[in-house]
């Protein structure tokens, strides 16, 4: 079972602990459960370090694969989907992972996103959702909710939401999940469904910025944020069983889009054998 | 028909690029149609999948030049090709290639700018931007051909110094040339060197992916080879992870100038024509140069002793080069598709006696050797 707590040492197996700690991150920032859940799920599958890939963009988030004893590619703002396109398709054989935040994935790479969904291309993506820029001290993001307290947004965020679910859903991605830093052993699941999944996989990842967002909104400190994500969080299964009314202010976590499209790298694949064998016609 | 002339084609600027990146063993294309470039990429997409090579056609050149970056840390030959919009969007990636030290080649077949500019025209406007187009203190090298033969040989060259010097290498046409057409054979297999990156011969606990060496190259594993190797556009160390250090900031950036400095020797290439006895030199590249040559001959034919320089590298400048080359020339006429970029370089080098005469068209036409061969009997009197 992927829960299994794993030994520290277990863990370190997959650490980078001499070379790259301490880490980045404010004490009680979700990006380190994040982290956590991602090496069980690793362990889990059993996969060769070696041949897994993790990429990033910029942000708090993508700070992430430089602790992480994989191939690790941090690469600019928003672009971590394309260069893991690169990768993937000069290597279909690597299991390529990008950690990306809302805004590094939404914003800035937001074109990079839905062609990356399009392709279908197999690639799981963990989206850091923690609605606000945390690296450059507190700005809004896409998924900044209306009236929300920023840097850039000192007077109430009166901008609309991109949500990366239906985004991702519209785009053509075959595996869109939402789990949330609360309930990680759901979300390890999730990153194990979205790694073994053929095709693009998004597991947009509620999380909590109490250092900005949380301050800015008097929505308290870490505890107080991950308690809240607790409360609004609503399983698919038992939103089913939910009137519309009792869903307002809740938002939607566990698999919400699983289909069996084909992918990039075998669609590649299948047509240079098709154009091999008319003799390269 | 002698068998040479059997195999000779009659191909475009681009579509010799395209085969001479496939002669260097290219294995990853990824690029976004752009005039004047898309032959290059509409190549590719037909002769990769025939190959075991891979194409992909990017949202746009943002995604391209990263999408190269990611497929060459993967272990393959990787390249782009495009022009002026696309080149300013490439910038950000490129400068995350020149700081990772990741092997790439991008062609930019140059038209008219700024902006949008003249899509179907001829430009050299982007002379500046291939040294210093993206942010921050970097050293870059950049190499231009003149001819449908030489766009064979200066893509290969390209592929080579890449992987010889782990960096990006720029390739600069123009529209014309591009789109011209010439005869020319296409080397046997084995004909002209083909250049691999050095792979680490070290288990990979000891591996260090910018490591200082000697040479100042670092080996360079490929993902996947199980050395787990830490990539990332933070200044970083020799290992790959950020540092603020001030010692090793400085390692970092010298090592990134030094690498191509201490060999420019070997990477400077420089063509000539009469400059034996000339008092008179005119300096251009690209499709420039192919005007020059003719205006030296018809020159010459005068009995004015003029004679013609074309830089065949153009970044690193060829300093040492030039000065020896100019020692006896009084003046020297620097002749571009642009208002004057290439002259202030001229200007920085040349010897106290020698006058720099600016020769400039921004008209979105080619130079004619008649506008070369006036300004040789204007300046010669």
């Amino acid at each position: 079972m992927a829960t299994d707590t794993l030994q520290s040492e277990r863990i370190h197996h997959y650490l980078r602990p001499k070379k790259s700690f301490p880490n980045v991150w404010c004490a009680g920032c979700g990006n380190g459960i994040v982290m956590g859940a991602l090496i069980r799920a690793i362990d889990h599958l059993g996969l060769d370090k070696d041949n897994v890939v993790v990429v990033s963009g910029i942000g708090c988030s993508s700070r992430m694969p430089v602790y992480l004893d994989f191939n690790t590619l941090h690469t600019t703002h928003g672009r971590a989907l394309a260069f893991a396109t690169g990768v993937k398709l000069a290597k279909p054989n690597l299991k390529v992972i990008v950690i990306t935040g809302d805004g590094d994935a939404l914003a800035i790479g937001g074109n990079h996103f839905i062609h990356a969904c399009r392709r279908n291309i197999d690639i799981t993506t963990i989206l850091i959702d923690n609605k606000i820029y945390g690296m450059t001290g507190g700005q809004f993001a896409p998924t900044t909710p209306g009236g929300k307290i920023a840097t850039t947004a000192p007077y109430g965020n009166y901008e609309k939401q991109f949500d990366p679910v239906q985004l991702a859903i519209g785009s053509g991605a075959s595996y869109v999940a939402r789990g949330t830093v609360y309930h990680v052993a759901p979300l390890e699941r999730m990153i194990i469904g979205g790694i073994q999944k053929k095709g693009f996989a998004l597991i947009d990842t509620i999380s909590n910025c109490h250092t900005y967002y949380g301050r800015f909104n008097k929505e308290g400190d870490a505890v107080a944020m991950i308690n809240d994500i607790k409360k609004q969080a609503v399983s698919v299964k038992m939103a089913a069983t939910m009137s519309e009314d009792k869903l307002q202010g809740k938002f939607l976590t566990g698999v919400i889009h699983e289909t069996d499209a084909t992918e990039f790298c075998d669609e590649y694949q299948a047509m240079c054998e098709r154009v091999l064998a008319k003799g390269g016609k | 028909m002698n068998s040479k002339n059997s195999k000779a084609r009659l191909l475009q600027g681009n579509e010799a690029c395209m085969l001479g990146a496939l002669y260097a063993g290219v294995e990853f294309f990824g690029g976004y149609p752009i005039t004047p470039s898309t032959e290059i990429a509409e190549g590719m997409a037909r002769e990769m999948p025939k190959r075991g090579g891979k194409f992909i056609q990017m949202e746009d050149e943002i995604a391209s030049m990263a999408a190269i970056i990611g497929a060459s840390n993967a272990g393959c030959k990787s390249m782009t090709a495009t022009s002026g919009p696309g080149f300013s969007l490439m910038q950000e990636n490129l400068g995350y290639a020149y700081m990772t030290e990741t092997p790439c080649v991008v062609i930019n077949v140059q038209r008219g700018g700024p902006s949008t500019g003249l899509p179907t025209k001829i430009g050299q406007g982007d002379t500046m931007q291939a040294r210093w187009g993206t942010h921050g203190d970097y050293t870059s090298i950049t190499v231009a051909p003149s001819s449908v033969e030489g766009c064979f040989y200066e893509t290969v060259r390209a592929f080579n110094l890449a992987e010889r010097f782990r960096t990006p290498i720029i390739v600069l046409l123009d529209e014309v040339l591009g789109h011209m057409r010439e005869m020319m054979v296409i080397p046997e297999e084995g004909e002209i060197e083909v250049m691999k990156r050095h792979r680490p011969d070290v288990p990979s606990e000891w591996y260090r992916h910018f490591e200082i060496t000697p040479s100042l190259v670092s080996p360079m594993a490929s993902f996947g080879q199980g050395y787990r190797y830490n990539v990332s556009g933070l200044t970083h160390d020799q290992d790959g992870f950020p540092t603020a250090k001030p010692k090793e900031i400085l390692d970092k950036l010298n090592k990134l100038r030094n690498k191509i400095v201490r060999y420019s020797d070997e990477i400077v290439k420089l063509r000539t024509e009469k400059m034996e006895d000339a008092h008179i030199a005119v300096f251009s590249y690209g499709t420039v140069a192919r005007t020059a040559f003719q205006a030296v001959k018809m020159a010459r034919e005068r009995r004015i002793k003029v004679g013609a320089i074309q830089p065949l590298t153009i970044w690193p400048f060829p300093d040492e080069q030039l000065r020896d080359m100019l020692k006896n020339v009084r003046k020297v006429i620097v002749a571009e598709l642009n208002m004057g970029q290439l002259v202030h370089e001229i200007r920085r080098i040349a010897p106290r006696h020698t006058e720099v005469i600016p020769l400039q068209r921004y008209d979105g036409n080619v130079m004619t050797p008649s506008e070369i061969f006036d300004k040789i009997r204007e300046v010669v009197k």
